[in-house]
């Protein structure tokens, strides 16, 4: 039975077909402005069996020569995922417990639009293998209720996976979120960020903060950062 | 019905009017159609409707739509052309007929895939034209020594029926079963093995097409050591056990995994599609400033994403549409997102907002080994 999506319409690429479901008391939380950029969440990625060898996590330095701001960023599995909508082969499925699964692989003809598309910036293309891979919350561990890689390792754990009880208990200024804005589009998602418990808003307005600057940037010198540059 | 499914079905009758015409055409008003095989025919037409409307359907939904269009376009388009005819024997070579893409995946699955789909192309150069009565054989008058092949009723070849090229033509489904069980093995090794494939595979998808394909290799041969060892033992059997497992797998050609074999081409548009992008305007990352893609990539995206509902459009803003925000300053702006929130609730400093754009985010693994898996995520992520 397929899945209604956020905008009303039946989704195609839903499937209810399921061996083994991520459970539902299980949730993955991401927490940006704990990330210390420790890269242990790329090394334990590259062990998950599903896409052994090859790390799917996008860690990237928010702005290098002004700021020590990281930011992990995995798949957030979107409720009505643009990625698999766009995709013209029909390849991303999004079973149905929520996990927006990689590209199947016989079907994928790696035209790049879901890299394109993805509104978080997710998704890799292989070019040689000609096919997508991106991040699919270890299927093959939280489908059993097992922490996918990264949250397991991740010490600050800006990466999280647990129960929301146990994220109360463990960060009481703290509240998840899974709404994002894009300019005019809203998007919902599995995965949750956290955001300050008395937050006036729900709503994580990412567009709106797009020409802002990175955090901290104001505690680095000019001269730091011009030698930087120049480096 | 709505009008994409009136499309769809006008599509599935036509072909498949058209191929029964062919049949009726090329085994000469049926005098060559062998009887006994109408079941297949029909198997095979019902195939051919519903593959059809399928394909017909899917190039309807929006990305596939613009892609079909855009694919043929750029295909034709002037002074390309030669290049592009030269690129697309090249990759049918490589791509398809030796399936390079699939062995850079593993290597194990490269042979798996190869096996199977040459197993399965060798079966079906063999098995549609005996059934639609397009080929047959026939023995030379005058000269009883001789076969002689033909093909739409036109004789094309003579061989002697005791020769290595009689034994070898006559014999091609068993070596298509051959490569096919072995395919079929390797495949199935991997799935009971590999704990990634266990986590993802389902039956329907995954399995069923290897378990028809294993027993219409195995009914097959059977038949074969039926009449050549057996003295035909059980073969009226085996022949129906045969039929009931290609008419199956005939009639889920259109259903199941099968489908990826009429989707694949498509790949083919998809690299045209690239080439001319990569050659001509590129689209800036309005944020950061630095090229990541081709325009009509953006273009083609944004187009696409209006027609499934998506809303992305900034308005008031110089970047416009989300579209034309590369792939890193999405992950940079997510983090800056939520960092505001915390404004002044972590680290007590408030930050002063600067209205400037923020510089090109950087992966801060670069160079230590996790960099980009190709080209392309070379140039969307480092532009």
């Amino acid at each position: 039975m397929a899945r209604r999506n956020t905008r009303g319409s039946l989704n195609p690429n839903s499937e209810s077909v399921l061996l083994m479901p991520v459970p539902d008391n299980l949730e993955f939380f991401i927490d940006p402005s704990r990330c210390i950029g420790c890269q242990a969440c790329i090394q334990a990625c590259s062990e998950c069996d599903t896409h052994k060898g090859q790390s799917m996590i996008q860690l990237d330095w928010v702005d290098r020569a002004q700021s020590t701001q990281t930011v992990p960023v995995v798949c957030m599995h979107c409720e009505s995922p643009t990625c698999a909508e766009v995709c013209p082969a029909d390849a991303i499925k999004r079973t149905g417990d929520g996990v927006v699964q990689t590209a199947r692989k016989p079907r994928c003809i790696a035209c790049n639009n879901c890299v394109l598309a993805c509104p978080f910036g997710v998704p890799k293309m292989n070019t040689g293998m000609n096919l997508m891979m991106k991040c699919d919350m270890c299927y093959d561990r939280a489908s059993v209720g097992l922490k996918p890689m990264c949250a397991s390792v991740c010490p600050s754990q800006a990466l999280a996976f647990g129960t929301r009880e146990e994220m109360a208990r463990l960060r009481p200024s703290a509240r998840p979120a899974n709404t994002f804005q894009f300019g005019a589009q809203t998007i919902r998602t599995k995965v949750n960020i956290m955001i300050p418990r008395d937050s006036p808003t729900d709503i994580v307005d990412v567009t709106s903060s797009m020409y802002e600057p990175a955090l901290g940037c104001e505690l680095l010198d000019g001269l730091f950062a011009e030698s930087l540059y120049e480096g | 019905m709505t009008r994409e499914v009136s499309i769809a079905t006008s599509w599935g009758v036509g072909l498949t009017l058209a191929l029964g015409a062919l049949i009726v055409a090329g085994s000469r008003n049926l005098a060559h159609f062998d009887a006994a095989l109408v079941a297949y025919t029909f198997s095979i037409l019902f195939a051919t409707f519903g593959l059809t409307y399928r394909y017909a359907m899917w190039l309807q939904r929006p990305p596939t739509a613009v892609y079909w269009r855009r694919g043929w376009q750029v295909f034709f388009r002037s002074g390309w052309r030669l290049r592009n005819a030269g690129t697309w024997f090249r990759r049918l070579v490589s791509e398809f007929l030796a399936n390079r893409f699939i062995f850079q995946r593993n290597r194990l699955r490269g042979i798996t895939h190869l096996l199977i789909m040459w197993g399965c192309l060798i079966a079906v150069a063999i098995t549609f034209p005996l059934v639609f009565g397009w080929l047959h054989f026939q023995p030379v008058a005058g000269d009883l020594s001789l076969y002689e092949a033909v093909i739409f009723g036109f004789p094309v070849f003579r061989f002697p029926h005791e020769s290595a090229v009689a034994f070898f033509l006559f014999h091609g489904l068993v070596w298509a079963s051959f490569l096919v069980i072995a395919g079929v093995m390797l495949a199935m090794r991997r799935r009971m093995r590999e704990e990634g494939a266990a986590a993802l595979q389902r039956f329907a998808e995954d399995f069923m097409p290897l378990i028809l394909l294993f027993a219409v290799s195995l009914t097959g041969l059977m038949l074969t050591a039926s009449y050549t060892w057996m003295k035909g033992y059980g073969y009226t059997f085996i022949a129906i056990l045969h039929a009931i497992t290609v008419i199956g797998t005939f009639l889920w050609l259109p259903f199941g995994k099968f489908f990826h074999i009429f989707q694949r081409p498509a790949q083919m548009g998809v690299g045209f599609y690239k080439d001319v992008g990569r050659a001509e305007a590129k689209a800036c990352c309005r944020g950061c400033g630095h090229a990541f893609t081709s325009r009509m990539h953006v273009e083609d995206l944004m187009e696409v994403e209006r027609k499934l509902g998506y809303r992305y459009e900034i308005p008031g803003t110089e970047a416009e549409h989300y579209q034309w925000i590369c792939p890193s300053c999405r992950r940079a702006s997510l983090a800056i997102a939520q960092g505001l929130l915390w404004r002044g609730r972590r680290g007590g400093v408030p930050l002063e907002a600067d209205a400037r754009a923020i510089s090109m985010p950087v992966r801060v693994n670069r160079g230590m080994g996790e960099g980009p898996l190709g080209v392309e995520d070379a140039e969307n992520f480092y532009p």
